[in-house]
């Protein structure tokens, strides 16, 4: 239900998002969607990739501050009001967003939004409950 | 149960004390007159000759000796002996600096062997042990140092030096290594490479370490322990006395045991020179006694330490200086307030979920002094929210500021960011003296 996001430090330094991709490249990490949030000194790089814990590995081995998060991936129609549909629910369930991100499809009428919140199970009832669809993890790596 | 190299010194009384360092004293002050140029002329215009020194009383009467003096006379200005009685000699790093060289006499070697012995013994080494050495092997006195030291004992001496850590580690595990001596950021070092390894505590043999050469916190000895599963020690010295072993911990861990039948300490005012009683802090300054080739007189070694007299569980009666808060020359003024990267040390531990990797950097921007310090994010710190990561950075900014009283920049930098270093730790980075 939950899909895993890679979260890494990353300074502000030029070359270190160059090699970070370098590394997925060579280990043949398919990336479905990133973010970053960023500060004066730093960043954090959220990736969703097509196998999480083999990039984990493989940037673990090569020194880097990497963690695993549990985040939500739903999908929502491609069209005027369709995010406003899925953060209305949320809304209404009390349910407070630390982040989010999001990616259209290949196929026209849906996209995804990555949601980081404070309550997953809560936020997965309500999604479903209100008809949205919630991507599984093999929905995602397959993608 | 106390085990001592030499009970009858280690455990002397005062009176026996006294009047060994009286005599002595009072010896070696006429020799260094007569054979060392350098001192006659100082103690000739100090108006001090060798007969004003009887005893321990009359030593506030000779003039300081200070680094430069030990420039100024390079490389053999100081010697005591014909360079023919000379077998060895070691230089200083002079990081701070041209680089010193001082000497040995066989009897000298002998000497400083028997003040390491005492200090590997007190950390419960001996003829059973496995003794790793990874202090380097050279100029530096730490890696003969200790060697000899472990010699003596009888302990097995692995001589692995530095360098090529995944080795060493190797060595440590299939030698069955018991003991080992480095500086504490080594052993850290060690432990974290240990677990990259794949290995744990329980894979190696290690029950002691004696560890020195750089300054190092309560906090530093606990995570050593604990990481390597062993109680670490602290050994102190430094080459224009003798080397390591000018003094040690015992069992007890509340301070060093100089090794005062050959090094009179005294705590001086740094600013006034005056020798202030014991129990206060102040610059620590030796006098060797026993030293043949190189016996420095009331040498400033610009340490902060305190002297305590106070009766010791281990039953040893030498008298223990608390560990230096910090070496003058590492002492920075930032913005006019003394700063010890120590303190640093001591903050980020105490938090307990920092890495111990830090450096501090020192900058001038408008002519104001700037104080940055860069923490390795430990995985323990890690978060996908920046808030989280900013609240733990603002903890530590607190904390710090707390401490050491002025305000600093912390900069979280990834893991591996800071230099590992196989000898002593670069903790400070001083762009100031750039200019």
């Amino acid at each position: 239900m939950f899909i895993k996001q890679l979260s890494i430090f990353v300074e502000n330094k030029p070359g270190r998002l160059s090699s970070i991709t370098e590394l997925l490249e060579k280990n043949n990490i398919d990336i479905r969607a990133l973010s970053i949030a960023d500060t004066r000194d730093f960043g954090i790089l959220r990736l969703i990739v097509n196998d999480p814990d083999k990039a984990l590995n493989a940037l673990k081995s090569a020194d880097y501050s990497v963690t695993l998060t549990n985040v939500i991936a739903i999908g929502i129609e491609d069209t005027p009001g369709g995010l406003h549909k899925a953060m209305d629910i949320l809304y209404k369930n009390n349910i407070s967003v630390e982040y989010m991100y999001a990616f259209i499809s290949k196929s026209k009428d849906t996209a995804y939004v990555i949601l980081r919140v404070e309550n997953n199970d809560k936020a997965v009832t309500a999604m479903e409950e209100n008809n949205i669809q919630v991507l599984t993890s093999k929905d995602i790596y397959e993608m | 149960m106390s085990e001592y190299w030499n009970e009858s010194m280690e455990c002397a009384t005062p009176y026996e004390m006294e009047s060994l360092q009286s005599f002595r004293l009072s010896q070696t002050v006429r020799r260094v007159y007569e054979n060392v140029p350098y001192y006659r002329q100082k103690m000739d215009e100090h108006g001090v000759k060798p007969e004003d020194i009887r005893s321990v009383k009359d030593l506030s009467k000779l003039p300081f000796t200070i680094k430069q003096d030990l420039r100024d006379t390079y490389p053999y200005g100081l010697f005591a002996v014909p360079m023919e009685d000379v077998v060895r000699v070691h230089a200083s790093s002079g990081t701070t600096g041209k680089q010193i060289v001082v000497g040995y006499t066989q009897n000298d070697v002998d000497t400083w062997s028997e003040c390491a012995a005492r200090a590997i013994t007190a950390a419960g080494g001996g003829k059973h042990d496995f003794m790793h050495i990874s202090y380097g092997y050279g100029l530096f006195t730490g890696g003969l140092g200790m060697h000899y030291g472990a010699e003596k004992v009888g302990a097995t001496v692995i001589p692995a030096s530095v360098g090529n850590t995944k080795r060493q580690i190797t060595i440590l595990k299939d030698f069955g290594s018991t003991l080992i001596c480095c500086t504490p950021s080594y052993a850290l070092f060690l432990a974290e490479t240990m677990q990259e390894m794949g290995l744990t505590k329980d894979d190696i043999k290690l029950k002691a370490g004696v560890f020195g050469a750089e300054p190092w916190t309560e906090e530093m000895r606990r995570e050593i322990e604990d990481k390597l599963g062993i109680k670490a020690y602290d050994i102190y010295g430094l080459s224009e006395i003798i080397g390591p072993g000018v003094s040690f911990e015992c069992e007890e861990q509340t301070g060093m045991h100089i090794n005062e039948d050959h090094f009179i300490p005294e705590i001086i005012d740094p600013d006034t020179g005056e020798v202030l009683p014991d129990g206060e802090e102040g610059e620590l300054v030796f006098s060797c006694i026993t030293k043949e080739a190189f016996p420095l007189l009331r040498y400033r070694t610009r340490d902060i330490a305190v002297l305590k007299r106070e009766k010791c569980s281990c039953g040893r009666t030498l008298v223990k200086m608390l560990k230096p808060r910090g070496r003058s020359d590492d002492m920075l003024i930032i913005r006019g307030v003394n700063v010890f990267p120590s303190q640093v040390e001591s903050v980020l531990l105490s938090l307990g979920n920092t890495s111990p990797y830090y450096q501090l950097i020192v900058d001038r921007v408008n002519n104001t002094d700037t104080l940055e310090i860069q923490i390795e994010i430990s995985p323990e710190m890690l978060s996908d929210t920046v808030k989280n990561i900013e609240e733990q950075e603002a903890a530590i900014r607190t904390a710090v500021e707390s401490t050491l009283g002025i305000a600093a920049k912390i900069r979280l930098v990834e893991p591996k960011a800071i230099a590992r270093s196989e000898g002593k730790a670069v903790r400070v980075i001083d762009k100031r003296k750039l200019i």
